[in-house]
Parts: structure tokens; C-alpha cells; sequence
């Protein structure tokens, strides 16, 4: 078939009608946008309504419940140099994952300047900031467990609050624990230059660009993002 | 300046060719095959196969209801696993799975005009996960105890509880294990359907010149991402209550004597987490639908969609009110009457974007040039049947009329007259004709029509007599009908018939099975573009497509999908890749 290219004026809706045209324009819905980027922002869209659903689900269970709620400040509380130091581990443990978040910006910013040594340095400091995160939380883990909370009861009131609990951060350490693993294979892949050379991945044979630093970058913010909202609704409520 | 209309124009290339996995054995090309039309089969085979387990268990439950007390080795609780099994698959295994992961990999990127799905390794994951999914779900037939009995909605506290079966045996987690399976791998397909339609379609495919099988299939998916979050977070849940002994959903209970060691659950949140996802899922598997029958109906009739703007947006719509409207299945459960009322509003409002859609069928069919072809048969019986489910729809969805129908057969007969029969009749359509294009070969034409007429009226004969059943006030989900009061001698004859009636439609849908692999040899040979229509998957080089859907150079879009019977042409229908416009009568495409 022969192909006809015609260039010139193309007739605009305007309006609503306009907009809706945008959107809908030729071949991309998002311009710019990489195959992997949407995604990603898709998966993380579905994933926001699967944490939006537990805390809802918590919520309600905490709202509905006829027993007192175990007080979380002085649950979470440790005692350093002979005072009880409300919610302190749970300062530091938001504290270092926010912080996780600034490195891995910066190593998305490094990956675009094509500083393999900076940006794998800076993925594995990420990835060292989230698992000392899962660290800390094995510990406050811990701690409950030798103090008899469990997922079915707990000394100080509502069974639901060790169920929530146990669950919701458990699932959140999974997410953090999976984007550790992801960061430390992105950053052999930079460390060796892969997306130097172009060297095809291994199961899908795909290359990879720098732009899988910053798409990692993506799902690490998201995990920080909602554990603010653990945070502000398990914590401090 | 010459005048040039938006269709003529072709845009720049955007996004650079992709880079295809080439398999190097016949493992990687027909098994773990990266290629989305292979993955589609599998998706379809499978989901076929687990179908027939589906079919069968409905005829058992058939033999029940219609000679009960005959057959002595179904138990009540064999009836209760029957009818879980059987929703769940027909449900989730069967209709989810057959419209996305196989019509959806099968015709977006061909519709779409792009080599592959973006991401073809993890749509491959996507299948094998949901094969897991399905051996987990058939594994639970052999473990102890059986399959859940516990309803295809699962509903705690009877769920996991000692009297239900599977309750306090493996059934309920092996159920709720397998559907987590479900999402995870849909998810893996679902995210490379969206992205394939956003952002990866060829040059001059607007999204307001894709076919409106795409389109459903698309906000179908999308759906599917929001609500199947709300299913996975009660399965784990529930998996947690019934493993670890947490109360989310059981609440404080006696049971065989005894204070059961849960206290403080919500089963309505369960209720709500489950039709939070259960609702969409109507409209996930009804979309598809409303898409594809909306593409045979404008192909065999020769005439381009009537309205297709408004066809979109009435998808959108409906795809987003679907979102407001769960708790009409909860009216008899306790929740807050004034719930009542908003959610009844909000599901009498799905009925006008859906009344554009019908409207807007039956003006396309309106003086078109109708080809009783099957496929086009298909499409007409969906048209009626879905009118017919929609309209018993209008006495559910109102809470004085829904109450006091709500536990009896009436909505079983309605959901599957809306949800059951109605996408199933849009899937055999849509078999019959793409059929040609997967095989290269058309299907038996007398045994098609064996099979439709059978299927159409057949499935008629069984749920019309069920309206009259619930209407008398016949309860649903009762393994032994006997001794009511309520069953008179007529409603005796009418379960038996109803029985009969099942049992003749399930041997048609043999007769299909066996024209679907007697044809893949014997039928005749169908052409490229055997209904002469205008979307991109009948112009591709070879016929079935090659890895690669398009040869060397992608097509390029220059119409939208629906150039038929165009006044001027030389022939019926124009193909979106044929440039042009000159000579010709006005296209119908919107601007």
C-alpha cells in the first residue's frame, strides 16, 4: 500500500471537544510517556486501591468495635534512659524511609546523567534505608510478640488492633522487602552498565534504558507514600 | 493549500518498533510462547476446559432440583459445593478470563494495530499464573472434605465455619488461595492490556477510531484493576480469619455448643469489600460484550455503528457508575436502609447509558442490509436476552420490590438471563467469527446453527419458568424442595423441565466442541477477510497472523472501524489502512 503523507492544518475541535480529542489523539494517550512508566502508574493506581481497601477495612474494625482500642502511643513506646519515649522507634523507622526516598531521587537523577558509579551507589544506599526500615519493623515485630500481642488478641483491648496491625504493616514490609530486592538487581544491572551497552535482559530479552531507575523510582516513592498514611492512621489516630 | 481532512493526515511515528522475543524451540513458540494470539488460546482453552467442569457441576445440581430424592450420592452439602464451584468458575475462571485474556490478547493488539501486547513476558506470566490459579481451584475436588460449599459469594461467618463444607477443611482455602492466584496473574495481563491501548496503537488510531471491541475490552480492564483489589483484600482476610483466628468478618458466635474463639468481626464488610468487587465484575464481563456485539452487528449488517461517540461514552459511563452502585445486593443484609436508597437511585441510573446503548443497536440493525449470518444471530439473541435481563434488573434494583424476591429463584433467574446467558451468546458470536481468523478456517455452518438455535431457545425455556418459580416464592439455594408448601404439583413438573431443558442445551454446546476441532482441519477455507469487514486484525498478511500480526510495515489507520456500505465505493466496506477519502460519499466518522 502506498503510503500517502499528507502534512497541513488539521481541524481542531475546540472546546470540551477539544479536550476530549487530546486525549484521545494518535497512537499514545500520554505523550512521552515510556511503555513502562504508564505501567507502572497503572499497577500503582490498582495497588493504591488494595491499601485503600485494608485501611478502610481497619478502620471500620477500630470504629465499629465495642472493646477499647489499645492506645498506640503507649504501645509503641520504648524505654530509653529511663523514660517512656512515645511512638520513638516509629519516628525513626518514617524518618529513614523518608529519607530512602531522597536517595533513590537522587540516584534517578545520576542514572540520567549516565553516572553508573553514583547511581548504583546511591540504589544500594536506598536499598540499605529499606531494609534497615524492615529491620526495625521485625524489631517492633518482635516487641509486640514477647509483650502477647497476636493476630487473634491482645492484652490492652481490641482483637482487631494486632489483626491490623500484623497485617497491614506486614503487607507494607512485603512491598518494602520486594522493592529491596528489585533495587539491589537494578543497581548490578547500572553497576555493570547494562543500560550502557544495551545488553538484553534475561528473561525478556528486552534492553534496558535508565529510565528503569527512575520506574523503580516510582514504586519506592509509592511504598514512602503510604506508609505516611499507615503512619497517620494507625499511629498517630 | 490542498484540502486535507483529519483521515487523510497521517502523523509521525511516535514510539520506535518494538523489539519481539523470537522463540528458538517449539517450547517457546506453542508453550511458553510470548506471542499474545498463543497466549489467547491458552487463556481460552483453559478457561474452556474449566467451563465444561462448570457445565457439568449445573447439571448436577439440575438432576437434584428437577427428580429429587432420585440421585442418592448428592448430598446437600455435594449440592452446596456444586453451586460454589460452579458460580465461582462460570464467574471469574470462565468469563473474566475468557473475554480479557483471550478475546482482549487475542484482538487488542491486532485491533490496535501493534506487533504485540507491550510486555509480552509478563502476559505470558499472566497465563501461567492463572493456569495455577485454576489447578489450585481443581485441586480442591480431590483434597479432604471437597470444594467450599459455602456460595459463590462466600459470605462469612458461615464460610469457615464446621457446618458449611470445606469451612473448616481445606475447600475455603484452597477457594481463597486461587483467587488471590486469579487477580495476581489478571493483574500481569490486565496492566499490558491498558498500556497496549493507551500507548501503544499504530499511527492515525485515535482511541475515537478504535472498534468498540477494544474500547470494552479496555474499560473492562480497567475495572478489573480497581475492583479485583477489594476481592484480594477480603480473600486475605478471610484466609487470615479462618488460618490465623483473626476476627475481621467473624463476629462472637456459638457453634455446635460452643463459644467459637472469634469475637468482634463485621460480616457486612465483608459484604461490602465483596460487592465493592462484585458489581464491577457484572459490567467487566458485560462490557466486553456490549463491545463485541456492537462490532458483529455493524459487520453483518453492512452499516456503520449508529451514535459511536455516544456508544463510548456510554461504556465510560457505565463503567464509572458501576463503581456506586454494589450494595444493591445487600438490601436484605441489615445495612442502613437510607444506603438503601441511594444505591437504588444510582443503579436506576446505569439504565440510561445502557438504554443508549440498546437504542443505539437497534438503530444500526435499522435499514441496514442484515445478514443472518451466526455470528450476526448470536448478536441479535444478546440484544433480546440482555433487554430481558435489564428489565427484571428494574424490579431488583428497587428495594421494596428486590426484598422480597431477594432469596428466590427470580434472581437466579435474572443473573443468569443478564450475566450468564446474554456475554456467553456474545461469546459464541464472537467465536463464530473470529474463529476464521485464528484457524484460517470457518466453523460448520449447519452445526452452528444446530447450536444456536438450541442454545437461544433452550436457554429461554429454562430461565423464563424460573421468574415464574421465584414469583411463586420458590427459595433459592435449597438443596431439597419437597416438602414446601409453596411447591405445587405444577412447580414439581416445571423444576423437571427446566432440568430437561438444561441437560439438551449442554449436549448443543457438545456439538459446538466438537465443530470447533473438527473444523480446525475440515472446515472450510476462510480467506483473509472472510466477512469482509473493515478492522485491522481481517487486513493482516497472513492468515492465521504471524508473529508479529503485520509483516514488515504496521498499518496505517486512516478511518475509524465502521466504513461500511460508504455511497461512492467500490466496495460495501472500506478498510481502516485504506487511504482517502477522494471520490467518495461523506464517511460517516464523527470528526
Amino acid at each position: 500500500m502506498a503510503e500517502t503523507t499528507h502534512t497541513g492544518q488539521l481541524n481542531r475541535p475546540e472546546g470540551l471537544r477539544g479536550i476530549a480529542a487530546d486525549w484521545a489523539s494518535d497512537q499514545r494517550a500520554f505523550k512521552n510517556v515510556s511503555w513502562g512508566k504508564a505501567m507502572m502508574w497503572i499497577f500503582l493506581l490498582s495497588d493504591t486501591f488494595i491499601f485503600g481497601c485494608f485501611l478502610l477495612s481497619y478502620m471500620t474494625a477500630r470504629m465499629s468495635t465495642r472493646v477499647p482500642w489499645p492506645n498506640p502511643s503507649e504501645v509503641f513506646a520504648l524505654r530509653i534512659g529511663g523514660s517512656e519515649i512515645p511512638l520513638i522507634l516509629i519516628a525513626i523507622m518514617t524518618f529513614v524511609l523518608i529519607s530512602s526516598s531522597g536517595t533513590m531521587a537522587m540516584a534517578v537523577n545520576f542514572g540520567y546523567r549516565r553516572d553508573r558509579r553514583k547511581t548504583a551507589i546511591l540504589m544500594l544506599l536506598t536499598a540499605a534505608l529499606g531494609a534497615t526500615f524492615v529491620g526495625m519493623q521485625a524489631f517492633e515485630w518482635t516487641k509486640l510478640i514477647t509483650e502477647g500481642v497476636r493476630p487473634w488478641g491482645n492484652p490492652w483491648g481490641a482483637a482487631q488492633f494486632g489483626s491490623c496491625f500484623f497485617m497491614i504493616t506486614g503487607f507494607h514490609g512485603t512491598h518494602v522487602t520486594i522493592g529491596v530486592i528489585f533495587l539491589i538487581i537494578l543497581a548490578r544491572k547500572v553497576w555493570r552498565g547494562d543500560f550502557d551497552i544495551g545488553r538484553p535482559g534475561f528473561f525478556t530479552s528486552r534492553r534496558g534504558r535508565y529510565e528503569n531507575v527512575e520506574i523503580m523510582g516510582l514504586y519506592w516513592h509509592f511504598v514512602d507514600l503510604v506508609w505516611v498514611f499507615i503512619f497517620a492512621f494507625f499511629y498517630l489516630w | 493549500m490542498v484540502d486535507v481532512t483529519p483521515a487523510d493526515a497521517v502523523p509521525p511515528a511516535e514510539v520506535g518498533e518494538v523489539e519481539l522475543y523470537h522463540p528458538h524451540s517449539w517450547w517457546t513458540k506453542y508453550v511458553f510462547s510470548q506471542d499474545a494470539k498463543v497466549i489467547a488460546v491458552q487463556y481460552s482453552a483453559t478457561a474452556t476446559a474449566i467451563g465444561l467442569v462448570a457445565l457439568v457441576l449445573s447439571w448436577l445440581m439440575r438432576l437434584q432440583l428437577g427428580f429429587p430424592g432420585t440421585f442418592d450420592f448428592i448430598t446437600p452439602q455435594a449440592y452446596y459445593q456444586f453451586i460454589t464451584v460452579h458460580g465461582m468458575i462460570m464467574v471469574i475462571y470462565l468469563l473474566t478470563a475468557l473475554f480479557l485474556g483471550g478475546f482482549g490478547n487475542y484482538l487488542i493488539p491486532l485491533m490496535v494495530g501493534a506487533r504485540d501486547m507491550v510486555f509480552p513476558y509478563v502476559n505470558m506470566l499472566s497465563y501461567w499464573v492463572y493456569l495455577l490459579a485454576v489447578l489450585v481451584l481443581v485441586s480442591s475436588f480431590f483434597a479432604p472434605g471437597g470444594p467450599t460449599g459455602a456460595g459463590w459469594t462466600l459470605y462469612p461467618p458461615q464460610a469457615i465455619m464446621s457446618g458449611t463444607p470445606g469451612g473448616q477443611d481445606w475447600g475455603i482455602i484452597l477457594m481463597l488461595s486461587s483467587l488471590i492466584l486469579f487477580i495476581i496473574g489478571f493483574t500481569m495481563g490486565g496492566l499490558n492490556y491498558v498500556v497496549t491501548v493507551l500507548q501503544g496503537r499504530t499511527r492515525g488510531m485515535t482511541l475515537m477510531r478504535l472498534p468498540l471491541t477494544v474500547w470494552g475490552i479496555f474499560t473492562a480492564t480497567v475495572m478489573a484493576l480497581l475492583a479485583f483489589p477489594a476481592l484480594f483484600v477480603a480473600c486475605v482476610m478471610m484466609l487470615l480469619d479462618r488460618l490465623l483466628g483473626t476476627s475481621f468478618f467473624m463476629p462472637a458466635l456459638v457453634e455446635m455448643g460452643e463459644q467459637s474463639q472469634h469475637n468482634g468481626g463485621s460480616p457486612i464488610l465483608f459484604q461490602h469489600l465483596f460487592w465493592f468487587f462484585g458489581h464491577p465484575e457484572v459490567y467487566i464481563v458485560a462490557l466486553p460484550a456490549f463491545g463485541i456485539v456492537s462490532d458483529l452487528i455493524s459487520t453483518h449488517a453492512r452499516k456503520n455503528i449508529f451514535g459511536y461517540r455516544m456508544m463510548v461514552w456510554a461504556i465510560i459511563a457505565i463503567g464509572a457508575l458501576s463503581f456506586v452502585v454494589w450494595a444493591h445486593h445487600m438490601y436484605v443484609s441489615g445495612m442502613n436502609p437510607y444506603f438503601g436508597f441511594f444505591f437504588a437511585t444510582t443503579t436506576l441510573i446505569i439504565a440510561v447509558p445502557t438504554a443508549i446503548k440498546v437504542y443505539n443497536w437497534v438503530l444500526t440493525l435499522w435499514r441496514g442490509d442484515i445478514h443472518l449470518t451466526i455470528p450476526m444471530l448470536f448478536a441479535l439473541a444478546f440484544i433480546v436476552t440482555f433487554i430481558n435481563g435489564g428489565l427484571t434488573g428494574l424490579f431488583l434494583g428497587n428495594v421494596v420490590v428486590d426484598v422480597p424476591l431477594s432469596d428466590t429463584m427470580f434472581v437466579v433467574a435474572h443473573f443468569h438471563m443478564v450475566m450468564g446467558v446474554a456475554p456467553i451468546l456474545v461469546i459464541f458470536g464472537a467465536i463464530y467469527h473470529w474463529y476464521p481468523k485464528v484457524t484460517g478456517r470457518m466453523l460448520d455452518e449447519t452445526l452452528g446453527r444446530f447450536h444456536f438455535w438450541v442454545t437461544f431457545l433452550g436457554a429461554y425455556l429454562i430461565f423464563f419458568p424460573m421468574h415464574y418459580l421465584g414469583l411463586m416464592g420458590v427459595p433459592r439455594r435449597y438443596a431439597e424442595l419437597t416438602d414446601m408448601n409453596i411447591m405445587t404439583e405444577s412447580a414439581h413438573h416445571l423444576n423437571s423441565f427446566i432440568s430437561i431443558m438444561a441437560f439438551i442445551v449442554g449436549f448443543a454446546q457438545m456439538v459446538f466442541l466438537f465443530n470447533l476441532i473438527w473444523s480446525i482441519r475440515h472446515g472450510r477455507e476462510a480467506g483473509g477477510n472472510p466477512w469482509r469487514a473493515t478492522t485491522l486484525e481481517w487486513q493482516t498478511p497472513q492468515t492465521p497472523p504471524a508473529h508479529g500480526n503485520f509483516g514488515k510495515e504496521l498499518p496505517i489507520v486512516y478511518r475509524w472501524a465502521y466504513d461500511y456500505s460508504v455511497p461512492g465505493a467500490k466496495e460495501d466496506f472500506i478498510p481502516q489502512n485504506v487511504p482517502g477519502s477522494f471520490g467518495l460519499g461523506p464517511s460517516r466518522e464523527p470528526a
